[in-house]
């Protein structure tokens, strides 16, 4: 695209004088710093450029998947629920339901160290030290019988691993082999006999149009708390509105396991509707806490802003063997926000 | 398109709703015959007065910015909950069969996030250009809006867009079996004005583009595509990107998959061989019945459907003169002609393209025709300026079996009841 005559000839001069590409420049941007390159080029590729220094063993990788991943991806990477299967499903690629894993499927083992790396765990990325991704990769590995439990993962090592399905892939070639054209198109009498061979009805999968059940609901999320000028009767303050809109951006850490508010239902973690005043590991229809979780209910515990505080600021501190793989808030405000926001939200049905 | 003139009969028989209305006027005059009142004879629409006619409405500030008519609540995007382990990673539709023209509003283009919306601030936005460039640069939002830019619509297709279908019909309305789609007018900056001012080293032949999310999310594309019509858009439809679509800044990679036009761009690295990331390895590559699996299928190819009727609009009307309409759209170029049979395929008549003709956007086609009460089975065809035809499900599947997932661009089949509901199906 031609800008301006001048730029052009100057960069036609350029061209026959180099022979390389060059064009004109506006002067914009600055030098990006080393560091800043460091800081974002995290990418990693199939001959291992990009990989940093440092290791890991499949052994140490079980206890951080145990913790970090094993709630989403299964204790042997069978996956909970619809979360991506991680393991098994070799020689299922030509069935009728493929089980395309990691073991199965990725032809690249670079691919796994720099997803766990980039993006997992989900909620929580870029969180995972260098070594820990190192130990995760072997231990991803082990589940899928492709290293012995001793494995130690390092930059020396990767290149030994070969994906079992390396070879599996083949380039686009729709150029040549789907070449449906124009010549000869049929535009009449093109068949004889038309029969009705599936039919969506039958499958019965399609969503029910949800506009009218939740129009109520609507209605309700858009009136703003404290707003409307009446006098709140209780001794305790009203909600802070700003807290609690901060708590909802907080929630975001808690949104992949956790719902609250009108019609949240169990995920991963029970739905925190009523919370506040429940006892711990007694939620209604929830059956997936530790054995630590609902001794501790046993005991008395009952969640109330001290309680909610001391377990969201450290988990494990509190309830040493809770499923929940949450590291925990570290700001003090955060804690207020969200707490804030769990009482507000979690009144709802 | 060589006929624009609409090849239905352009007289149809009398209209029902006419006919129902006279018939419904007769009997409400002979019962008011009755009384001796000073009866009016007609529709209550017209002859009582109605609110918005007798009271004032809101005032200029009442809406600073405005939104649909609260009759339009419906006009939604839709997801589908089972597909997905959770909504933050996951896709939503679009409504195709409330829509007509061209553009896709934005508040209705679907959505598909990796690890939700990021909310990022443009005072902190920034993008990065590293590996094989001359200099190693980083821009403001700012900087980004001080190069020359451009205006450019195009189609954004999921590759898994009617990926539900490849086993046969399934989800029963247009949104879910096609609405991965959305059709933009974009402002941004050609990619390659980006990358001449960091200078590209001749040895460049692969770009990654990353974007600032918590999937920080990936895609290797090939340096020609990226020199050819790439753009770094920081607009849609005149405004700013909507924090769904990619805001601040998204990569526009036209007629390419839509995952590969990543949002909240954030860098852009040159290097000499594609980086093999997950979204271009374990997803968005193609298994077929063999257990091989084709990769870097860039293109989506020529595909429409009809919007209306569909499954989530019926024809309401009756017999008589009917507008069927529908979308069509080619990732190598533009649309040349669009073909609709009532009867499943035995016959077939030209549609009529109306609107914008623009590379790599979505076309409208219209076919108007009288409807008999009888069922139909309802068909698009599209052919692109490539000569290329849409292929029906079946030929796809012969290539390819029906673990593909992606890059479904099979013929779609509604079959019309008499009494004008559409089912998703398929036809011998």
């Amino acid at each position: 695209m031609l800008k301006f005559p001048k730029a052009f000839v100057i960069a036609a001069a350029s061209l026959l004088l180099a022979g390389a590409a060059s064009a004109e420049t506006y002067g914009l941007g600055r030098p990006a710093t080393a560091d800043e390159v460091v800081a974002w080029d995290i990418d990693v590729r199939p001959d291992g450029v990009g990989l940093p220094e440092g290791s890991g063993s499949a052994l140490d990788g079980e206890a951080i998947y145990t913790e970090r991943c094993a709630m989403c991806h299964g204790d042997f990477g069978e996956g909970i629920g619809r979360w991506p299967v991680l393991a098994g499903g070799q020689g299922t690629l030509v069935r009728a339901r493929p089980v395309k894993t990691i073991g199965s499927y990725w032809p690249y083992l670079s691919t796994v160290w720099d997803y766990v790396h980039r993006a997992m765990p989900f909620g929580d990325a870029q969180s995972l030290e260098t070594d820990e991704v190192y130990a995760l990769t072997a231990y991803i590995l082990y589940l899928n019988d492709l290293v012995d439990d001793g494995f130690v993962l390092d930059r020396e090592t990767f290149k030994t691993v070969k994906m079992p399905n390396a070879e599996g892939f083949f380039p686009d070639d729709r150029a040549k082999t789907e070449t449906w054209t124009a010549d000869n198109i049929c535009m009449a009498d093109c068949k004889s006999d038309v029969e009705i061979t599936a039919r969506a009805q039958v499958v019965d999968v399609t969503p029910e149009d949800p506009t009218s059940k939740h129009r109520t609901a609507e209605t309700t999320e858009n009136t703003q708390p404290g707003t409307d000028g009446t006098v709140q009767l209780s001794s305790v303050a009203a909600p802070d509105p700003a807290l609690i809109d901060e708590g909802a951006k907080v929630f975001r850490k808690c949104a992949a396991c956790h719902a609250v508010g009108d019609g949240a239902k169990h995920k991963l973690g029970p739905h925190l509707n009523g919370v506040f005043g429940r006892t711990a590991g007694s939620a209604d229809g929830f059956a997936k806490y530790s054995k630590d979780m609902v001794a501790a209910g046993q005991d008395g515990l009952v969640w109330d802003q001290d309680s909610l505080t001391t377990f969201l600021k450290n988990p494990k501190g509190l309830i040493k063997r809770t499923k929940m793989a949450f590291g925990g808030l570290k700001k003090d405000e955060d804690l207020a926000a969200l707490t804030a926001y769990l009482q507000a939200e979690g009144k709802g049905q | 398109m060589t006929d624009t003139k609409p090849v239905s009969p352009k007289k149809p028989s009398v209209s029902t709703s006419r006919r129902a209305f006279l018939k419904g006027g007769l009997i409400t005059g002979g019962a008011l015959a009755a009384v001796p009142a000073l009866a009016k004879s007609g529709d209550p629409a017209i002859l009582e007065i109605q609110p918005w006619a007798n009271q004032l409405g809101e005032g200029v500030d009442a809406r600073p910015y405005g939104t649909p008519s609260q009759f339009e609540a419906h006009v939604r995007r839709r997801n589908v909950e089972w597909l997905t382990a959770d909504p933050v990673s996951s896709v939503n539709f679009t409504p195709l069969h409330e829509l007509d023209g061209v553009i896709t509003p934005n508040g209705l283009c679907f959505e598909r996030h990796h690890g939700g919306i990021a909310e990022v601030d443009p005072a902190k936005y920034r993008l990065m250009i590293n590996g094989l460039v001359d200099r190693e640069l980083v821009f403001t939002l700012q900087d980004l809006k001080r190069f020359p830019r451009v205006n450019r619509a195009y189609f954004l297709e999921c590759a898994a867009n009617s990926g539900m279908e490849w086993r046969g019909a399934q989800l029963n309305g247009c949104q879910f079996t096609h609405g991965m789609i959305h059709n933009v007018m974009y402002t941004g900056v050609p990619l390659r004005t980006i990358l001449e001012e960091a200078g590209l080293k001749t040895t460049g032949k692969w770009l990654l583009a990353e974007g600032a999310d918590a999937s920080a999310m990936t895609r290797s594309i090939p340096i020609e595509k990226a020199l050819d019509d790439c753009l770094v858009a920081f607009a849609m439809n005149g405004e700013a990107l909507r924090p769904e679509q990619g805001y601040p800044v998204r990569l526009v990679v036209p007629g390419w998959e839509g995952n590969m036009w990543i949002k909240w761009l954030r860098r852009i690295e040159i290097g000499d061989q594609p980086w093999q990331q997950r979204e271009e390895t374990s997803k968005y590559t193609d298994l077929f019945a063999n257990g091989k699996a084709r990769r870097f299928t860039w293109e989506m190819d020529a595909k429409s459907v009809i919007t209306n009727p569909s499954p989530q609009a019926p024809i309401a009307h009756g017999k008589g003169h009917t507008v069927l309409t529908g979308v069509a759209w080619s990732g190598h170029g533009t649309i040349k002609e669009v073909h609709v049979t009532l009867d499943g395929g035995k016959n077939w008549q030209q549609a009529r393209l109306d609107g914008p003709s623009w590379d790599r956007s979505m076309h409208r086609f219209y076919f108007e025709f009288d409807w008999t009460g009888a069922p139909l089975l309802l068909q698009s065809r599209a052919v692109d300026s490539t000569g290329y035809v849409q292929p029906t499900k079946n030929e796809l599947r012969a290539v390819r079996g029906e673990n593909s997932i992606y890059h479904n661009n099979g013929i779609q089949t509604w079959h019309v009841t008499a009494n004008g509901e559409a089912e998703n199906v398929e036809v011998s």
